[in-house]
């Protein structure tokens, strides 16, 4: 058996598996709390409970089989070969090196016109995964070493389908925040009708159901919440370490993600704000609060912190050069 | 990747097949019975250096062994525009078993210092007599080979790819999946 100097990182294992099974855990008495009040009430509730579970079923598929398209429609880009000009050229001769190292297929491979140096990785699996980097990430800014080291963490976040993860992960927000949004609009509605009407004694029963759910779905939603955004810089832990370990450059990524990461405090807010949406799948948080509330935005982030991410890059250094 | 390496992110790197390299020897007679092509005696091996010292001691301790080989020109070491490292060997035209076993000695080098991830491929340089340049390509991760035949001004003559493969089908295990065949432009020693 060959020498080998890779090292899992136990911990960050862990702490992952922790996170997804609370996620799990919380799924379960989701479930659970809803099934036991609105089988105590009268089964009035159950559309409440069965709309928000089909529509986040529908919103949860769609977003993950057309995730390339939204992806790239979002940030508009484009899919290029090797012979569109010299950044494509440059793009898919890094892609091509990277994949034979790791013994990955080809994903295609795309540029954004966009100000901030940046790239993503999206596709419901490795057959359909788009790599795309935007075209200031291209123009010569990061040298030829930083470029690889962020593809590879890109062609990491694909190796570990990191979209399906994210998608499954995130189903119970959307179900608990659609839920949320249905027994508002139902207390608000059929509640204040219920009460015009003057049917006190038929309500009674009916009006703390929903109550119930609203405060259930609040509460799991602010939970799930957290622990998804939790996930999320933990996928991007792993898939700075995966990256760092292809190349063999730890140095090279974490100097890649200070450029990246200090070009970012210089956007114009239009850029920023349009960028938005596509924030989980950036190789650097487009979107990022310092100063006072900085605490509490690490706790909402997607991404880990700028230290966080070099101090475990130079772990990795270390244990190269021994 | 199994479902737990996945669900947990984590990548294991990937180690290089090195055995396959010595089915070289008899596919250059092949190919030269069948295209005209000879070796040239330049061969390679590509791999992405790491960093630290652990590495630059026995990138290092390499180019010492190879450059002790008798009747060798010694070692050249380049670094492409992708910032990969290229050992170069030379050795006569004919003797295309000597070189396997130069470029052999660096991939177990890497292998045996733990940097065996590290190894990108190997290419041996081929001529016909109307000076068309062909690489017979070794990807270390799959254990297959595919012909890259480059032309003036970064393009490939495909169809002699093709051809290639075709006549090397029986003796060396060609890389099926064509789009892993990535072009090496301005490959050291092609």
């Amino acid at each position: 058996m060959a020498k080998t100097r890779y090292a899992p990182d136990r911990g960050l294992i862990a702490r992952m598996g922790l996170t997804m099974f609370l996620l799990g855990l919380v799924f379960v008495a989701f479930i659970l709390v809803l099934y036991l009040v609105l089988s105590a009430a009268h089964a009035s509730g159950a559309a409440i409970v069965f709309f928000p579970i089909l529509l986040a079923l529908v919103l949860g598929f769609g977003s993950f089989y057309w995730s390339d398209k939204i992806a790239l429609r979002t940030a508009q880009a484009v899919i290029v070969g090797p012979q569109d000009g010299p950044q494509a050229a440059q793009l898919h001769g890094v892609v091509d090196r990277i994949c034979a190292l790791a013994d990955m297929p080809k994903p295609r491979v795309a540029i954004a016109p966009s100000r901030m140096p940046n790239a993503f990785a999206t596709g419901r699996n490795s057959k359909m995964a788009v790599i795309c980097a935007t075209s200031s990430l291209l123009d010569g800014r990061l040298n030829e070493q930083e470029l690889e080291g962020v593809l590879a963490h890109e062609m990491s976040h694909v190796a570990h389908k990191d979209v399906a993860v994210m998608t499954i992960a995130s189903f119970i927000g959307i179900v608990a925040a659609l839920l949320v949004r249905f027994a508002f609009y139902s207390e608000l509605f059929g509640g204040g009708g219920g009460r015009g009407r003057g049917g006190n004694s038929n309500n009674g029963g009916a009006l703390p159901v929903v109550l119930i759910v609203l405060v259930v779905g609040i509460v799991v939603y602010a939970i799930s919440f957290l622990l998804i955004r939790l996930l999320s810089r933990y996928r991007e832990l792993s898939a700075d370490r995966s990256g760092a370990l292809l190349t063999g450059q730890p140095s090279a990524l974490a100097s890649a993600l200070q450029k990246v990461s200090g070009d970012m405090a210089r956007i114009p807010t239009k850029d920023l704000r349009a960028a938005e949406p596509l924030n989980a799948f950036y190789f650097a948080p487009a979107f990022a609060r310092g100063g006072a509330g900085a605490s509490l935005s690490a706790l909402f982030s997607t991404h880990p912190s700028l230290d966080r991410r070099l101090k475990e890059l130079a772990k990795i250094s270390d244990q190269l050069a021994r | 990747m199994g479902f737990l390496d996945t669900l947990l992110g984590r990548t294991k790197p990937v180690q290089p097949k090195l055995d396959a390299l010595f089915a070289l020897p008899s596919a250059a007679i092949t190919l030269e019975a069948a295209a005209g092509f000879k070796p040239t005696g330049a061969g390679s091996v590509c791999f992405r250096a790491a960093e630290g010292r652990a590495f630059s001691e026995i990138e290092k301790d390499v180019r010492q062994l190879l450059d002790m080989g008798a009747g060798t020109t010694p070692v050249e070491v380049t670094t492409d525009s992708y910032s990969y490292t290229w050992l170069v060997c030379h050795h006569s035209g004919d003797d295309v078993e000597a070189l396997v076993t130069d470029l052999h000695a660096v991939n177990s080098s890497l292998v045996d210092g733990g940097f065996g991830p590290q190894l990108l491929c190997t290419l041996v340089a081929f001529r016909d007599d109307s000076g068309r340049r062909l690489a017979i390509v070794y990807l270390f991760k799959r254990g297959t080979f595919y012909p890259f035949a480059p032309l003036d001004g970064e393009r490939r003559d495909n169809a002699l790819e093709l051809q290639v493969r075709g006549q090397l089908g029986s003796d060396l295990k060609i890389e099926p999946d064509l789009s892993r065949w990535f072009p090496v432009w301005g490959a050291p020693g092609l």
